[in-house]
Order: structure tokens, then C-alpha cells, then sequence
């Protein structure tokens, strides 16, 4: 007996030489001598990854339960490659032009590259395949248990082979698949490693077919007799099953993500497909041909209850014959491990370009599209998925309880990926086909599928008996097995039934009531039309007579001069005598290329083609001419934003002009009062010092009170200049405050006795000094000479018989409220605006200040973060000073 | 030949100032301090000469004299007018505006005497 560490380290051994098979084919493409790789034979072995491990022992198991029904496994791929070539052709001349990367790609594309249908067949894809590589990891484990129960000494468990078996592949479906990014999405080392295994499982089955043929059964003639009287041979045949079976293995063929990834995306050339039409089949044959024999014998041979899905192996163990065994487990294991790569690495395209990367990027922005992360981020999230996949399928395993719950699985998952099928059909053959019809078909299919077939296969943990029985909430039409009234089919073909026609209505009708977008519809034509594109580019061909209207046409779009000077230039280049060139196809493929500079390629190539004529402007050209339309009135969205701006900065200059030469107004105004303050005193100063020089006799008196004008004058030129620079150091900013602690009434009384120290006029100042007890933290200096100045202001200017001041403190919630209120007539409203101005006075007032006062009690209190503000409604002048009262409660 | 000056200012000191040149000169001389009431009060007292101050409360030595153009019986009244701001604008539009001699503060006493006697001999012989 074979030991399990022989077949382990065989296994080990196989996967190895794959391994190399793959990085040597990987190699070769990388320096370009990949020519013997792209031949149509590796394309037709490539293909065979149809054949998974469910059909190399499955399908005798198959035939010993239903006899020939097997068939119909084989037949459906036979019958699209022969008689749907063409279609085939056309997909996958479809999935080159369009660089399509998987099915959902290809459907995404067609619907004008809708991303929620991209999603849609992912998620589909990945429920779909998701049993079917747990049927995969299945069969090695079994085929690995049957060699463990043979061989006593070994030390096996289901578990930890599955799990091994899992990551393995997923180490090689991640080392092979996700090597590089690939435009073209293409492995030449997963091909022809699969390829490779193609051989050894057909090789291997037909092995085990020649053993048990022409060993156990002795010939061919003894074997047909065998089988002529066995159950199997009976021609038994439920046509609803049949047609059914058929149909789902065609439409699995073509749909299913690794065969659309082999036959579509690995396609080098679309002419292997011809010899794939009758070498596919012709595989498919082979492996069909000894699958009777196999299962005739085996029933005969092997002891009641064993397995008949793992005759293949089974048979010749028991017969002793090793070699064989091991050869058919390869074959087997060929299977399996080919299916699942392509299947993981088919499945990680899909996931990780329409679920992972748009979540991905919309997570990073647009920006990261254009870095060269990008390409990592896809990579991993390429392995991540393929070990994600492979992860599903482990569980799936582990959860389902293996055995034989995953044999029938292998039909629905043809049945649920089946209903990518209207969809993309449709789309390649039928124009108005529209995203929503494809998408609501796809779901009404999905969701029929799930709820009439994968949903009670799974049974009472998903859908209870009573809902089998009774339908959901007792609705009768609506039983899972017995949809509107179906009853005695059978569960797969009534869940196809149903599936596929309610998808397909939904397709046809929704598409035909909703109306594709323009990029749809261009898709659309590209998909349906994919043969009428020539590749080649357009020439032109155009009369003399021509020329002038291509010139006419010209002047417009280039101006004047420069199509004149072109269309001359191009005549004398071509020897005429007038300024009008032949319209030969190199002048018109310039002037093509000249307008479009200016109206754009498509609107180029369609203006020459009306008058030249040589070919119609289609759809997709209008189309593309309303794309640069749109784009034109986008740049000149963009031209008029940009205008609005560009006035919007004129303005901006206009108020900026403005508001300079008002400050230049203010400072002509300021200067010309500077200079009237200061000429005036300086009038009086030189008048009287002439007076005093150059008269004689004057008497003492005269002469001592002229001597006390010029006295006055020059303090008054004093008061002057030294206002004007605290005022000039104020408003510059550049004061430096000396805060100090004090109490405000301290202030006050300073204030008080400085205003009215040596002044001819009386006035009463009113106080109430309990009131005044604040202590402040301020610049009590610059605090003082404001309330100088308002006092100073009431003595010179409060007009009563018996002026009185009144100064009020009080405390308003975190402000310090000083008011200085006389009982003159105050100031008129006209004027109240102005007098924080420089050099204002109140007109008629003389009191020979300059005016710079209050501008400058203002300036101070707004760098002690407070205010002096005129108060208006009171009986006379009356001004408040305002201190924040944090400056007081810092000092406490 | 009159005699008669009247002067119209606001400050209390060069009012005295010219009072007293203009009377040790020989000068009957009248002043008025407010530019609202001015021309009235020059209309009034009919003077030979009018020296008037550019910047008065109430009304512009500017507006006064236009006042007094546009009255046909003091349209040749000589006018001295006197300013504190030194701009060529002021001197430009009393220019246009049809005052005699122009002068800018501080002036010298001697300027301010030959100013008069000139406009008033100038007057005299028309």
C-alpha cells in the first residue's frame, strides 16, 4: 500500500514542477519569446479548467445515480463551442478591444460602465463559486482520506488537510496570479501550468478508463455487454432534465468568472478559437468516453455503499494497481487545484477592481489615482481577495459538514451564475439594452434562484418547513418549489425555469421602458457593432470640387488668413496653379488634424466627413462631437468663471483706488489743517515780534502784552506739536502702555485738579467718591489724560451761566462705565459725528485747542481696549468712557 | 481817497495785530468775525478795502467773496484775502473767484501795509 507520506510528498512534488512550469512560461512571455505559448493548443488545454474535480469523479458518481444525464455536463460547453463559435468570437473580440478584465468588467462596460452592475455580478460570482471551491477542496480531501484509510500508520485528519490544501492554493493563485498588473489582465504561467494539468487529468482518466476496459472487464465487447445490462445504460431520459442540465452547462460555460477569464481575457488571438471549437470538444469527449465503463464496473466490483464518486480512484486501489491510483489522484488533484486558482484568481480581479479599489479610492480621493501607490493598493488588495475567496470556500467546507451535501451544489451554482447570462447576451446582440433592465433582471434572477433553489438546498436554517410546504405567510403560489403553481418539476429546472424567465422579462421589458445614457448607448454600439470598427484609421478620399467648401468650412473655424495661407501652401506643395490644393487624403488627414486643434477630433473628423463624404457620420461619432461640445461649454463655464473673477479684482482695485485716495483726500485735508494750526499762532508770534522791533515808543503795558501774545502763541504751537505726535504715536500703533495698578478715583482727582489748574473759567465738578472705588490695572497715565481732556473740554466749552460737570461710575456687568455729563446745551446732533475727528471744534467754539482732543482720548481708550463715546438725550455734553472690567479683576 | 479797511478774522491776536498796523498807518479800521453774517455786515459798512480771513466759522472767506462778486455795487471792492493753509489750490480759486491780492500766514507786516496801500491807490485812480 502507497504510504500517505508517498502521495503527500508526490502531491508536493507536482505542485513544484507546476511552480516551475508557471515561472518559466512567466519568464519566457517577460522576454517576449512567449510565441510557443500563444498557441491554440495551450488555449484549447487552458479551457479544460471546465473540468474540475466534481466532473473527473464526479461524474461517474453522477452516472451511477442517473445514468447518461451526465451528459449533459459535457454537452452544453460541446454545443456552445460548435455551434456558438461566432458568439464566442464576438466576446471575445468584445473583451480585447475594450481591455475587459473579467465578466463583471464585461457586463460593466457594456451598461455604460456601471459600477453597481459590476457589483452585482461580483457579489453573484462570489456566492456562486463559493460552493464550488468548497466541492473542490472536498474532493482532495476525500481523495487524500481514501489513500489514508488504505495505509494504517498514517496520521490523517480532514481538517487540517483541508486547511492545508486551502492555503497551498492560495499561495500559488497569489505567487502566479497577482505577479504583476498586467493591462490585459493575462498569466501566461497560470495557463499553461493549467494546461499542463489539463493533460494530466485527461491522461489520467483515461488511464483508469484503459484499466478497467481492457483489464477488468476484459475488451471492449465484454464491457458494452456489462453495460448494456446494467441500470446505467438504460436511455432514461427526463427531456425536462435534460434540456435543463444542457442549458445551465452552456450558459455556465460561457458565464462562469474562470471561464470567461481562460476563454475571454487569456485569448491571445481569437483565431485559436477555431481550433478550439473541435479540440475543446474532442477533450470533452475523452473525458466523457470512459465514464460508463468506469461507473459499470465499479458498481460491479466494489463492495455495497462505496462511494461511486471515487470509483476513479477507488477502482484501481483495490485492485492494487498504485501507480494508477496515484496517477488518477493527480488527475483529480489536477482538477481541483486548476479550477480553484483560475476560479481565486478570477474572482480576486473582480473583487478587488469593482468593490475594494472604488471604496478605496473614494476613501483617498481622486488625488491618489495618479500616485504610484495605486498599483500596491490593487495588488494587495488582488491577494487579499484570492485569499479571501479561498477563505469562503474553507468555510463553506467546514460549515456545510462536507460530504454529501456538495455534490448537488455543483448544479446550482451553475444555476445561479447562469443568470449573468440575459444580461450579457443581450448586451453583446441587442442595442437597446439598457443598464436598469440588465440590472433588474440580474437581481428578480438572483433573488428567484436564491429563494427557489440555494436557499431550501441549504434547508430549515434559512427557509423553515412551513415555507417549503405552505409558501411565506401561507401564499400558495408563492412556495419555493412550486412557484406560481409549478408543482411536480423538478427543483433545479423549476428554479431555472423561473429564474431565467423572470430575468430575462425583467431585462427585456425594463430595457425596452428606460432610456440609455449617451455613453450606453455609444458602449452599446461597440459591443453589438464590434465587428463594423475597423481598426484601421480613416482615410479620406475627396474631389476638386470639394475644395472650396472644405476651404469655406476652414476660414471659419481657423480664421481667414491662416486656412488661406494653409490651403495655399498645400497647393503650391502639390503643384497647382491656383490657391485651391486637390483634396488628395494626406491634405485632407492635415486639415483634419488642423481643425481639430480647434473644434476637437471628433467635430473635425465629422465637419471633413460631410463634405467630403466619403463616410457617414455615425452615432458614435455625433456622440463624441457632443462630448466636446459639452467639454467646450465647460471651458467656457470656465472662461466666463473666470471673467466674473477677473471683475470681481477690478473691482477690488476700484474700491481699493478709491478708498487710497480718499486717505490721500484725508491726508491733504490733515496737512492743510496741520498747516492752518500751525501758521496761525505763527502769524501772531512774527506780526507782534515785528511790531516790538520796529515801534518805537511803545508804552510798557503794550509792549508787556504784546510780549505775553507771543508768550501764548508759542505755547500754543507747543500744545500743538506735541498733540500731534501722541496722536501720530498712537494711531502708528507704536505706544507702549504702562500698566500700573491704581484706584480709579485716584485717577479721577488727578484728572481733575490738571484740567482746571490755572483756568479762568469756574466750573463745578460733581463727584460721588464712594462710587468711585474700582481699583483699575491700566496705563493710568493715558487714562488720566483722557478724562483731562473731558474735562477740560466741559470747562471750555459747556455754555451755562454756572457750568457744572457731573461724573458718574458705575459697573455694568465686565464694564466700567465713566460718564462725564455737563449742563451746557451740548453738542448739535450735526456734529456729534465729527467730533472724534481730528482738527474738529464745534463751530463758533475758540478755545485754542487744536482739535486733536478727543481723536486722541479715542485713540488711547481703543489701545486700553475700551471706548469714549458721546451720549446723546442727556441734558447737556455728555461723554462716557468705557474700561473693561478684567482689567480690574487682573488687579485684584 | 478812503480810509476805510475792514477787516474779517477770528483770531482775536492777528485781529489786534493788523488793527494796530493798519491804524498806526492811518487806517480807519473795522472788524467782524464770523463769515456767516459777512457780507451783510460789508455791505453795510461799504469799506474801501475788505481784508478777509480764508477759514471763518460759519462761512468760507471762499463763499464770501463769490457772495461779493456776484453783488454788482461791491463787484470792484478790493479784497486782501489772508490764509492759513498753504495750498495753491485756495490761491487758484480765489484767483477765479476775483480777489485782488492773495497772502499767505505768516506774512511780514510790511507785505500786509504795501498789500493795502496798493489796492487802495490802485482803487482810487480808477
Amino acid at each position: 500500500m502507497a504510504s500517505l507520506n508517498l502521495l503527500v510528498l508526490v502531491c508536493l512534488g507536482y505542485v513544484v514542477m507546476l511552480f516551475i512550469v508557471a515561472f518559466v512560461a512567466d519568464r519566457l512571455a517577460a522576454r517576449g519569446r512567449s510565441r510557443w505559448l500563444h498557441t491554440p493548443l495551450i488555449y484549447t488545454l487552458s479551457l479544460s479548467i471546465y473540468c474540475t474535480a466534481w466532473t473527473f469523479y464526479g461524474a461517474v458518481g453522477y452516472a451511477t445515480r442517473s445514468g447518461l444525464e451526465f451528459v449533459t455536463i459535457y454537452l452544453g460547453p460541446t454545443l456552445v463551442m460548435v455551434g456558438w463559435w461566432w458568439g464566442l468570437r464576438k466576446l471575445v473580440r468584445i473583451g480585447r478591444s475594450q481591455r475587459v478584465t473579467s465578466i463583471a468588467d464585461l457586463i460593466s462596460s457594456r451598461y455604460g460602465k456601471s459600477n453597481s452592475l459590476a457589483i452585482c455580478v461580483t457579489l453573484l460570482a462570489v456566492i456562486g463559486v463559493t460552493p464550488y471551491i468548497a466541492l473542490q477542496l472536498q474532493s482532495i480531501t476525500l481523495s487524500f482520506s481514501i489513500f489514508a484509510e488504505a495505509d494504517p500508520g498514517s496520521v490523517y485528519s480532514d481538517g487540517a488537510s483541508v486547511f492545508y490544501v486551502a492555503s497551498g492554493l492560495a499561495v500559488f493563485a497569489i505567487l502566479f496570479g497577482t505577479r504583476n498588473l498586467d493591462a490585459n489582465e493575462r498569466h501566461h504561467g497560470v495557463v499553461t501550468a493549467v494546461a499542463l494539468e489539463a493533460i494530466v487529468k485527461l491522461l489520467a482518466l483515461l488511464a483508469v478508463g484503459a484499466f478497467v476496459v481492457w483489464e477488468l472487464a476484459g475488451g471492449i465487447g465484454p464491457v458494452m455487454a456489462q453495460i448494456d445490462a446494467s441500470e446505467i445504460g438504460r436511455w432514461n431520459v427526463a427531456s425536462g432534465r435534460w434540456i435543463t442540465f444542457t442549458f445551465l452547462s452552456a450558459a455556465a460555460f460561457v458565464c462562469l468568472p474562470r471561464m470567461f477569464q481562460v476563454l475571454v481575457v487569456e485569448n491571445s488571438d481569437e483565431r485559436h478559437l477555431r481550433t478550439a471549437a473541435w479540440a475543446f470538444p474532442l477533450y470533452l469527449f475523452l473525458m466523457s468516453l470512459f465514464v460508463i465503463p468506469i461507473a459499470v464496473v465499479g458498481l460491479d466490483l466494489m463492495p455495497e455503499g462505496a462511494n461511486p464518486d471515487l470509483f476513479v480512484l477507488t477502482v484501481p486501489l483495490s485492485q492494487g494497481r498504485e501507480g494508477l491510483a496515484m496517477l488518477s489522484f493527480l488527475g483529480g488533484f489536477s482538477s481541483a487545484t486548476s479550477m480553484v486558482i483560475v476560479a481565486a484568481m478570477a474572482l480576486s480581479t473582480m473583487v478587488s477592481n469593482h468593490v475594494v479599489m472604488p471604496i478605496w479610492l473614494s476613501w483617498h480621493g481622486e488625488g491618489a489615482s495618479v500616485s504610484g501607490d495605486v498599483r500596491n493598493v490593487v495588488l494587495l488588495a488582488r491577494r487579499i481577495s484570492i485569499a479571501g475567496v479561498l477563505a469562503l470556500g474553507y468555510f463553506y467546507y467546514r460549515l456545510s459538514g462536507g460530504g454529501d451535501a456538495l455534490v448537488s451544489i455543483g448544479l446550482i451554482a451553475f444555476a445561479g451564475i447562469a443568470q449573468i447570462l440575459p444580461a450579457l447576451v443581450g448586451g453583446l446582440f441587442w442595442r437597446g439594452a439598457t443598464r436598469t433592465g440588465a440590472l433588474v433582471g440580474l437581481v428578480l434572477g438572483f433573488a428567484v434562484w436564491l429563494y427557489t433553489l440555494l436557499l431550501p438546498e441549504l434547508g430549515g436554517n434559512f427557509l423553515s418547513d412551513s415555507v417549503i410546504r405552505d409558501g411565506p405567510f401561507g401564499i400558495g403560489w408563492l412556495r419555493p418549489l412550486a412557484m406560481f403553481g409549478a408543482d411536480d418539476l423538478d427543483p433545479v429546472v423549476h428554479s431555472v425555469m423561473w429564474s431565467l424567465l423572470l430575468n430575462a422579462a425583467g431585462f427585456c421589458i425594463v430595457s425596452l421602458v428606460t432610456f440609455p445614457s449617451p455613453l450606453e448607448r455609444l458602449q452599446a454600439a461597440q459591443f453589438v457593432n464590434v465587428f463594423d470598427h475597423s481598426v484601421a484609421p480613416r482615410g479620406w478620399t475627396g474631389s476638386i470640387g470639394q475644395s472650396e467648401d472644405l476651404m469655406i468650412m476652414s476660414q471659419r473655424i481657423l480664421g481667414a488668413q491662416q486656412a488661406q495661407d494653409l490651403f495655399h501652401r498645400e497647393a503650391e506643395a502639390q503643384g497647382q496653379r491656383g490657391y485651391l490644393p486637390e483634396p488628395s487624403p494626406a491634405f485632407l488627414t492635415r486639415l483634419e488634424r488642423e481643425l481639430s486643434g480647434s473644434v476637437g477630433a471628433a467635430t473635425a473628423h465629422a465637419m471633413i466627413g460631410q463634405i467630403v463624404g466619403g463616410s457617414s457620420v455615425s452615432v458614435e461619432d455625433l456622440l463624441a462631437v457632443a462630448d466636446e461640445s459639452a467639454q467646450l461649454l465647460e471651458y467656457s463655464g470656465k472662461l466666463e468663471a473666470k471673467s466674473a473673477e477677473l471683475s470681481k479684482t477690478a473691482r477690488q482695485l476700484r474700491e481699493a483706488n478709491a478708498k487710497l485716495t480718499q486717505l490721500s483726500v484725508q491726508k491733504d485735508a490733515f496737512l492743510s489743517q496741520v498747516s492752518h494750526e500751525l501758521r496761525t499762532p505763527m502769524t501772531s508770534i512774527s506780526a507782534f515780534s515785528e511790531i516790538l522791533r520796529d515801534t518805537d515808543g511803545l508804552g510798557e503795558a503794550d509792549k508787556t502784552h504784546y510780549a505775553t501774545i507771543i508768550h501764548d502763541e508759542a505755547l500754543r504751537l507747543t500744545r500743538l506739536l506735541n498733540d500731534l505726535l501722541d496722536l501720530s504715536v498712537l494711531e502708528s500703533g507704536q505706544v507702549s502702555l504702562n500698566m500700573r495698578s491704581g484706584q480709579l478715583f485716584e485717577v479721577l482727582d488727578r484728572a481733575e485738579a490738571a484740567a482746571l489748574a490755572g483756568s479762568e473759567r469756574p466750573l463745578l465738578v460733581r463727584r460721588q467718591r464712594d462710587e468711585e472705588q474700582f481699583a483699575l490695572h491700566t496705563d493710568l497715565d493715558r487714562l488720566a489724560q483722557v478724562f483731562i481732556n473731558l474735562i477740560a473740554n466741559a470747562q471750555k466749552y459747556c455754555n451755562a451761566d454756572h457750568p457744572e460737570l457731573r461724573i458718574k461710575v458705575r459697573a455694568v456687568s465686565d464694564r466700567l462705565l465713566v460718564d462725564f455729563v455737563d449742563n451746557g446745551s451740548g453738542i448739535p446732533p450735526d456734529s456729534r459725528a465729527v467730533i472724534f475727528e481730528k482738527f474738529t471744534r464745534v463751530s463758533g467754539e475758540k478755545a485754542g485747542g487744536a482739535g486733536l482732543g478727543l481723536a486722541i482720548s479715542r485713540e488711547i481708550m481703543q489701545r486700553l481696549d475700551g471706548n469714549v463715546s458721546y451720549l446723546p438725550g442727556k441734558s447737556g455734553g455728555a461723554f462716557r468712557v468705557m474700561l473693561p472690567l478684567g482689567a480690574r479683576v487682573a488687579a485684584q | 481817497m478812503g480810509r476805510h479797511v475792514l477787516l474779517i478774522e477770528d483770531e482775536p491776536n492777528i485781529i489786534e495785530a493788523i488793527r494796530f498796523l493798519l491804524t498806526r498807518d492811518g487806517w480807519d479800521v473795522g472788524t467782524h468775525s464770523d463769515g456767516s453774517d459777512a457780507i451783510e455786515v460789508i455791505q453795510a459798512a461799504s469799506p474801501d478795502l475788505v481784508i478777509l480771513d480764508l477759514m471763518l466759522p460759519g462761512k468760507s472767506g471762499m463763499e464770501i467773496l463769490r457772495g461779493l462778486r456776484e453783488i454788482p455795487a461791491l463787484a470792484g471792492l478790493p479784497v486782501l484775502m489772508l490764509t492759513a493753509r498753504g495750498q495753491s489750490r485756495d490761491r487758484d480759486m480765489a484767483e477765479k473767484a476775483g480777489v485782488s491780492r492773495f497772502m499767505t500766514k505768516p506774512f511780514s507786516n510790511a507785505e500786509v501795509l504795501t498789500a493795502v496801500r496798493d489796492l487802495l491807490a490802485h482803487a482810487s485812480r480808477q
